[in-house]
């Protein structure tokens, strides 16, 4: 790939807490992984976690804030994962950037990181505000995280109206810790009412794991080879990368694939049989 | 699921959560949508109605003013039965003086 032909990717859901920094880092190892070249941006200076959860926060000399002020190059900041050479990660500056920080400044360091990259992710804090439009400035298409729940699907649909006024292109939609036996007995939103009430392309589904969170204490994303290969979450992460790179995996609605007598009662029910 | 609840759903005592959750978020994404507060609804549902009722005598207790959405579109749903024409429309400023000033959905209950 040339220069310029850099796909720039904001992940951002609005509410905290869905997903994005683990979405982010799963997903940037696993295109890494499928050769790509790989950038994550960390553009979470108040609250930054992406280091952490690819295990290299020792390994942080530079941020993006030396970088814009052209204390040092963009290769001193970058910092590259051992294990996966193709992905770096450039680490968000001091919390006190968010005072003097515009949106150019952003677009300024997305352009320079994707200069020599195929894939830039840019991680985006939560919220609608300064932080998040920040952000957006500098992405050309965005996946918007989101979980089942009333409170992260509200705050996905403010997010994906901000995003459109933006002219951010495509947007497409991940569905994480869904739990498939909630949503077969119907005490969750279905997968359907997500996408029909956001109206957005499923990238991907992503079951709760409880290996995400042994993956964050270790600081090693599920999607690092023969770490969490085995596990549903590093299953989906890495599905996820492969759609993005425009290949045809099916998605299966997880409560339909479920048999066992509750889930058909559930399914009975819902068929008003009784 | 408890026991309890299974018994309910099957009695249909109880609706399964998460269509609740789905209904409670389509009103609610309505109204984020379009911007528009309850109160800003209420007032715009009050007007419409005195201008229809103007024209033709509607049933105020059934008439149903509300937001609608479906992808992404919201949409504005007034469904308001008619009780009948009304012969001669009560148009302010055209005819009786009183007209102008009065209430015509006082006037038409």
């Amino acid at each position: 790939m040339n220069a310029t032909s850099a796909r720039t990717i904001l992940i951002c859901s609005g509410k905290g807490g869905v997903g994005k920094t683990t979405l982010t880092a799963n997903l940037g190892i696993a295109l890494a992984r499928q050769g790509a070249r790989t950038a994550v941006i960390d553009a979470d200076f108040g609250l930054r976690n992406l280091d952490l959860l690819l295990g290299l926060e020792n390994r942080i000399v530079y941020t993006a804030q030396e970088v814009l002020a052209g204390s040092c190059r963009l290769e001193q900041a970058l910092v590259k994962h051992k294990q996966e050479p193709n992905l770096a990660l450039l680490p968000a500056g001091n919390p006190r950037m968010l005072d003097w920080l515009k949106p150019e400044d952003m677009k300024t360091i997305a352009a320079q990181v994707g200069q020599q990259s195929d894939y830039v992710l840019i991680d985006c804090p939560a919220g609608v505000e300064g932080g998040f439009r920040n952000a957006a400035a500098a992405a050309e298409e965005a996946i918007v995280v989101t979980t089942p729940e009333l409170s992260a699907v509200r705050d996905a649909d403010r997010v994906i109206g901000l995003l459109n006024s933006q002219g951010i292109q495509p947007i497409q939609l991940v569905l994480n810790r869904v739990r498939p036996k909630m949503m077969a007995n119907q005490e969750m939103l279905s997968v359907q009412d997500v996408t029909d009430i956001l109206a957005l392309p499923l990238l991907g589904l992503v079951l709760e794991d409880e290996q995400v969170i042994v993956s964050t204490n270790r600081g090693e994303p599920l999607t690092l080879e023969g770490h969490g290969a085995g596990s549903p979450a590093a299953r989906a992460y890495i599905n996820v990368a492969r759609r993005l790179c425009g290949e045809d995996v099916p998605l299966v609605d997880p409560s339909k694939e479920r048999s066992g007598l509750r889930a058909k009662l559930g399914r009975l029910i819902s068929k008003n049989l009784f | 699921m408890t026991l309890r609840d299974l018994i309910n759903r099957l009695l249909r005592r109880e609706q399964a959560s998460g269509e609740t959750a789905k209904q409670r978020l389509q009103l609610v994404l309505a109204h984020d949508r379009s911007d528009l507060n309850p109160e800003l609804l209420q007032r715009m549902r009050q007007e419409i109605l005195e201008v229809v009722s103007r024209y033709v005598e509607i049933d105020v207790e059934e008439g149903e003013v509300s937001l609608e959405t479906e992808d992404r579109v919201t949409a504005l749903v007034a469904n308001l039965p008619i009780k009948r024409a009304r012969s001669l429309p009560l148009i302010p400023g055209l005819g009786d003086s009183d007209q102008s000033t009065a209430d015509p959905l006082r006037r038409a209950s």
